[in-house]
């Protein structure tokens, strides 16, 4: 299944859109409940079944989502399972004790909504830059629509019920996703990542957990979710958004003025290793592949070819998702040994960028 | 042996967790390992946060033993896991829930969206859809009388939607 989906570059890694040389994508995700039923975790298999064959026949009256694909997860191979957990569509979560669980993506993978993963449903949105105002439009009128057909679990002062007392109240998780390389190499990042935390901002990376974030990116939240509305939630996410961006903005300079040989030689490494290596685990080509975009949105490196940052930047960005395991099976069409993976994936890196960059 | 998670790689980690209340057995291969102890982790921090942001902590005491009657959920349950089981949970463990709610959002006050009514002429179409469905696949595997039964049913929605 999803052989289309690797076909198709992930919209949301396209590169375009408002601020996108730093802020990659933005994202909304709800959490909502309906009322009569017990949330998924205490629900029985048979209630959950129940709400999703429910959705099953009701989502193509959705606007928004009549052109999209349902999936029951209880049917997914676990390769595929974790295609959709690479490409950001589900959740860890999502992977496991599938019974009962569900997806609906759009064509697009622009939208998605999880039924019954900790909440009867998430609601996604993702697009490319910093566009969050936009997002909530269009995620705000498919939960309308949603509303329609289901009633919602709610209360009028504490909102939205949730699962979980931390999403409870608006039910919303508004996230960008920035690439800060430069924050990274001149070691300020923690001290702008201790800065969100204590305005109620959850920062992390976005490939590996906890402190470690291979790649250089990091998705930048908000915490609180009750007591204020969802358009006070994305100003002030915005805000705190572009002042990160800022802040990378001006290590970049910084990296210029102050060590623009060293920076040379980085970026001109990170290269020479992608377009020559035999063997390469996604932890290496992550990190390479992140300095490698540094030196393209610095001018550092052009497309042989013609003259087109957009082109190339194009390719690395999805190369960040097609070098992990999943996906290098999917192109390849057969499961991969593990011990096999970093062969394929340093033969899938000569290939790509051989061909776009001298 | 495989791993019980992915089923692909050899189990090399042996984990035993205890489910509702039943022990369970898990045998498992390394990077599986690695999930299952991230999640662990965050389960251990959500219970200690939660802990930790008990503001009223005789109100916590008394809560422990508190049972939400809508869904059977203990309150030590919920602080266990840091999920509750039911919208009505909210109301069932109300005392011990707000000073938490406080810590946590720093308000106890609702001011975005709120739901609307179900649209009761589009909830009606949708149910016809799913009897429909069904109906066709009663009739495919021959089960004439369930058959008749969701006609029966569709017709009444259809008049009660005109």
């Amino acid at each position: 299944m999803f052989e289309g989906f690797i076909a198709h570059q992930l919209s949301w890694l396209s590169g375009e859109g408002p601020e996108s040389d730093i802020v990659f994508s933005s994202r909304i995700r709800l959490a909502r409940n309906i009322s009569d039923y017990p949330f998924p975790l205490q629900a029985k298999t048979k209630q959950r079944l129940k709400i999703l064959s429910k959705i099953k026949s009701a989502y193509s009256d959705i606007k928004g989502l009549e052109d999209s694909i349902f999936v029951d997860m209880d049917t997914l191979s676990s390769l595929d399972k974790q295609l959709l957990l690479e490409r950001h569509l589900i959740s860890q979560e999502h992977t496991v004790e599938s019974k009962g669980k569900g997806l609906i993506v759009s064509r697009s993978e622009e939208i998605s909504v999880m039924i019954n993963e900790e909440d009867h449903f998430r609601l996604q949105i993702v697009t490319s830059g910093l566009d969050l105002k936009k997002c909530w439009t269009i995620l705000n009128n498919i939960d309308n629509e949603l509303n329609n057909i289901v009633s919602y679990s709610f209360l009028a002062d504490l909102g939205y019920l949730t699962s979980c007392p931390t999403n409870l109240g608006t039910g919303m998780r508004a996230s960008c996703m920035l690439h800060l390389p430069a924050l990274i190499l001149t070691k300020r990042v923690n001290k702008v990542l201790e800065l969100l935390s204590r305005i109620s901002f959850t920062a992390r990376g976005l490939f590996g957990e906890g402190t470690q974030a291979f790649g250089d990116f990091f998705q930048i939240s908000n915490q609180v979710s009750l007591g204020l509305s969802e358009e006070e939630i994305i100003d002030n996410l915005i805000g705190v958004v572009k002042q990160v961006k800022d802040q990378e903005l001006s290590a970049r300079q910084t990296l210029i003025e102050k060590y623009k040989v060293s920076l040379e030689d980085n970026v001109w490494r990170a290269l020479g290793i992608l377009k020559n290596c035999r063997l390469i685990n996604s932890k290496e080509a992550l990190s390479h592949l992140s300095i490698l975009s540094l030196g393209c949105d610095l001018g550092i490196i052009k497309d042989t070819d013609i003259s087109n940052y957009g082109r190339v930047k194009k390719i690395i960005n999805s190369l960040f998702i097609t070098v992990q395991p999943a996906h290098l099976q999917k192109i390849q069409g057969k499961p991969i040994k593990e011990e096999e993976r970093d062969f394929i994936r340093a033969s899938l890196l000569r290939e790509r960028l051989g061909e776009t960059l001298e | 042996m495989l791993c019980d998670i992915c089923h692909k790689n050899k189990a090399t980690v042996h984990l035993t967790e205890i489910v509702n209340n039943k022990v369970v057995e898990l045998h498992i291969c390394q990077v599986c390992a690695q999930f299952k102890t991230e999640e662990l982790s965050e389960q251990m921090n959500m219970s200690d946060f939660f802990s930790g942001l008990a503001g009223n902590v005789d109100a916590h005491e008394e809560g422990y033993s508190l049972k939400c009657p809508s869904c059977g959920l203990f309150y030590s349950e919920f602080k266990k896991k840091g999920r509750l089981g039911c919208g009505e949970c909210y109301s069932s463990f109300r005392k011990q829930l707000l000073p938490l709610l406080k810590n946590i959002h720093s308000s106890i006050k609702h001011v975005g969206k709120t739901p609307k009514a179900v649209d009761k002429k589009i909830f009606i179409k949708v149910k016809i859809k799913e009897l429909t469905e069904s109906l066709n696949r009663a009739i495919n595997l021959e089960e004439y009388e369930e058959a008749a039964k969701l006609r029966d049913r569709i017709k009444e929605l259809e008049n009660n939607g005109e």
